[in-house]
């Protein structure tokens, strides 16, 4: 029991990290610019793709740096050409634009990739274990992640904070136009924000690929969930897209750890059913999927602002 | 004089409301002769998905291009009004083995209304929490709600089939008007029926009060407010009347396909009604018809010529979120005002030129795309209208090009022809 929970809390942190990765891009671009981007699932994908593609000439290290840098490139090349242009027609023409750019790349990646997974690894000495505990190893690169997620963090709380550049977002969050008044560049600053967003995507996409597949599916499956984690956190709110990750991630490491049938639940609380029947089989196991959907609607039902956040979207 | 004049107005009314049917009675001629022209099965099966599309792509409209509320959901609806219109399918074929009971005299030609109620039933009972608010936060929840009841779909075999879904028979029960929906061709006659009562009503509700004031609460909910209409109250009742008729378009999938999977409730269905309705325009009642079509066919007969079909069908999507956000519908109507206003002539030129611009870019993008992925399919010519180019030679790299840059040059060349008609 201990086990299962250890490994699960140690399992449902780092799949929560790699939430963050990818909300926090995505809420950044959102509070900057009220764009939802549907397409940043993708570039999830596009940096998983990438680092394959590269790892095989310049190794799995020189990869990480570039392929987050390149996905980058891409978004922002996607900004500046296509979603400013859309920008005009306002917030739903925007979230079209980039639910057709989703669809695009998957589609891209298809054709170049082929339709099945591609054998996307980390480097051997990277699966030796870091440490066994039950008897159950934990390997080094899933150390390696949690390290590089908290570096990621801190670099952009470091960013976002304390340097200048970081000063002009967080002020063009609020005060966009001010911003622009005082002679910054607001549409660069955009498209970079935007750029930066993807690659922070992309990063999870290089060090996602491995933990789980990279196959053509994986922005179509990790899409939906983030979309949750930034509106259950609160739109606009990072540290609230934060915690949101954890709990998701905590939630469903959880959930599939856990084999309980419904019946087994209630049957703690005294209450006796068929154990056959059709809801009473179905196992926590099974509703994993659904828990960060269940978890959407209720937080839209009972506190539409999120966890944190300060207006309702 | 008065009467003279009422006189008038009653004549000028009555030739207003005759041209209004004209339209209608076009649709009708055509959904009458089609089938004498293309006779092949594969037709009919083709023609019989486009009018299923056509219904759910309009019914989509409702939420999005009249009401202002984009959904990653519908296919919710469409989804388990087919589900109804199944297990009211199956009903009917245990019922008519027994001879007796209520499902014995339902024929199989009504499951649409099946579907229908279930979809509204649905929308009914899932909406309220949702039309809150229009915008990101009705697409957010529509999105976790279809993956919500996707997801669902797997958990219960016994009402959704599991992954192989549940199928059923429509040769069963009564017949009604000899239609034995035996063959496609059969399944068309009762298609089209379905299609034509589905479009005149989804056309009559943008009529009535209800569909006026879903334009208001799009264009201005805070100024409905001030009237006294409460925007959430609109929102759902639109909401529950665009849901009946994807329940409605799943009833005629129920009958055609004769089988539904968890899958049609997904998302990828419900961007097939967002893609549909979008390319074909979003603004004009009968712009969802026209995307309907078009990506229908560039669906299922593109993909004979080229592995690239979908990127293809994704990239028009693009481009006219880019660049006609009016969708093709909004380019038909643009035409026909100019058309009224007598200067068609003078502002044609420039539309030729653009419409030629935009041909040869994609041409050179068709032949860019399949020069860039020929070596997957296998053999080593790129083959694009007919023109055989070698795979991974110059000769198709430069065609390619030049058409691209010769389509933007026409482009440019004709804008000013476009500017200063404008």
């Amino acid at each position: 029991m201990l086990e299962i929970i250890l490994f699960s809390l140690l399992n449902g942190i780092l799949y929560g990290l790699l939430l963050f990765m990818l909300s926090s891009g995505l809420t950044l671009i959102f509070s900057m610019m009220g764009v939802l981007n549907f397409a940043h699932a993708s570039f999830y994908m596009l940096g998983a793709y990438f680092a394959y593609t590269l790892g095989m000439h310049t190794g799995f290290w020189a990869a990480l740096i570039l392929a987050p840098i390149l996905v980058g490139v891409v978004g922002s090349l996607v900004e500046r050409f296509g979603l400013r242009r859309v920008h005009v027609n306002g917030h739903v023409a925007e979230l079209l634009f980039t639910f057709g750019l989703a669809y695009v790349i998957d589609e891209l990646v298809q054709l170049t990739w082929g339709t099945v997974a591609v054998p996307y690894r980390e480097p051997d000495y990277l699966r030796e274990p870091l440490f066994t505990l039950f008897g159950t190893d934990y390997s080094i690169f899933r150390g390696v992640v949690i390290l590089i997620s908290i570096l990621m963090f801190v670099a952009l709380w470091y960013l976002l904070k304390k340097t200048r550049v970081g000063m002009m977002i967080r002020a063009a969050l609020t005060h966009g136009a001010m911003v622009g008044h005082l002679g910054h560049n607001v549409p660069r600053l955009f498209m970079l924000v935007f750029g930066f967003g993807c690659a922070l995507a992309g990063l999870a996409g290089v060090i996602g690929g491995p933990l789980l597949a990279t196959e053509p599916g994986m922005a179509a499956t990790l899409g939906p969930i983030v979309f949750v984690v930034v509106v259950v956190g609160g739109m606009g709110s990072l540290p609230g897209a934060f915690y949101a990750s954890l709990l998701i991630g905590l939630l469903q490491t959880f959930f599939v750890a856990i084999d309980a049938s419904v019946a087994d639940i209630l049957g703690i609380f005294g209450l006796q059913i068929d154990p056959y029947g059709e809801v009473a089989r179905i196992t926590l196991a099974n509703l994993a999927p659904m828990t960060p959907f269940i978890l959407l609607v209720l937080m839209l039902i009972f506190r539409p602002r999120g966890l944190m956040g300060e207006l309702e979207p | 004089m008065s009467d003279d004049m009422t006189a008038t107005m009653i004549r000028s009314n009555q030739r207003f409301a005759l041209r209004g049917l004209v339209p209608w009675l076009v649709f009708a001629a055509v959904l009458l002769i089609l089938p004498f022209i293309f006779t092949d099965g594969f037709s009919f099966t083709l023609m019989n998905a486009i009018g299923i599309n056509i219904v759910f792509a309009l019914s989509y409209n409702m939420l999005l291009g009249q009401g202002g509320m984009l959904s990653f959901g519908h296919a919710v609806f469409f989804g388990l009004g087919s589900y109804a219109a199944m297990h009211a399918m199956i009903a009917i074929d245990d019922a008519s083995y027994a001879g007796e009971g209520f499902w014995a005299h339902v024929p199989v030609v009504a499951m649409p209304l099946i579907g229908m109620i279930g979809g509204g039933l649905v929308a009914l009972v899932l909406g309220w929490p949702f039309c809150r608010r229009a915008g990101t936060a009705f697409a957010m929840i529509t999105l976790g709600l279809g993956e919500m009841i996707a997801a669902a779909g797997q958990m219960f075999p016994s009402v959704f089939g599991g992954e192989a879904g549940i199928y059923g028979n429509r040769m069963v029960g009564p017949q009604w008007f000899g239609l034995e929906l035996a063959q496609a061709a059969d399944v068309y006659w009762f298609i089209a029926f379905w299609t034509f009562a589905g479009v005149l009503a989804m056309w009559a509700f943008t009529r009535t009060p209800l569909g006026r004031l879903s334009n208001a609460v799009r264009d201005n909910a805070d100024r409905l407010q001030f009237i006294g209409y409460q925007p959430r109250n609109i929102r759902f009742l639109v909401f529950i009347a665009s849901g009946s008729f994807g329940g409605l378009a799943g009833g005629m999938a129920a009958v055609n396909y004769e089988i539904i999977t968890p899958e049609s409730l997904g998302l990828i269905p419900s961007g097939l009604a967002l893609l549909m309705a979008a390319v074909g325009g979003l603004g004009v009642f009968y712009g969802p018809i026209v995307g309907a079509v078009l990506v229908t066919l560039m669906n299922s007969l593109l993909s004979d010529y080229s592995d690239a079909s979908i990127l293809y069908v994704g990239l028009i999507f693009l481009s006219i979120v880019m660049f006609a956000p009016r969708g093709l519908g909004g380019g038909i109507e643009h035409v026909r005002t100019a058309y009224r206003e007598g200067i068609l002539a003078r502002r044609l030129p420039g539309w030729i030129g653009g419409a030629a611009a935009v041909l040869l870019i994609a041409l050179g993008l068709i032949i860019v795309i399949e020069m860039m992925f020929a070596g997957h399919g296998g053999g080593d010519t790129v083959n694009v209208f007919g023109i055989q180019f070698q795979a991974g030679g110059a000769t198709g790299w430069l065609a390619g090009v030049v058409a691209l840059v010769v389509g933007v040059l026409v482009m440019r060349a004709t804008r000013k022809n476009r500017e200063v008609n404008a």
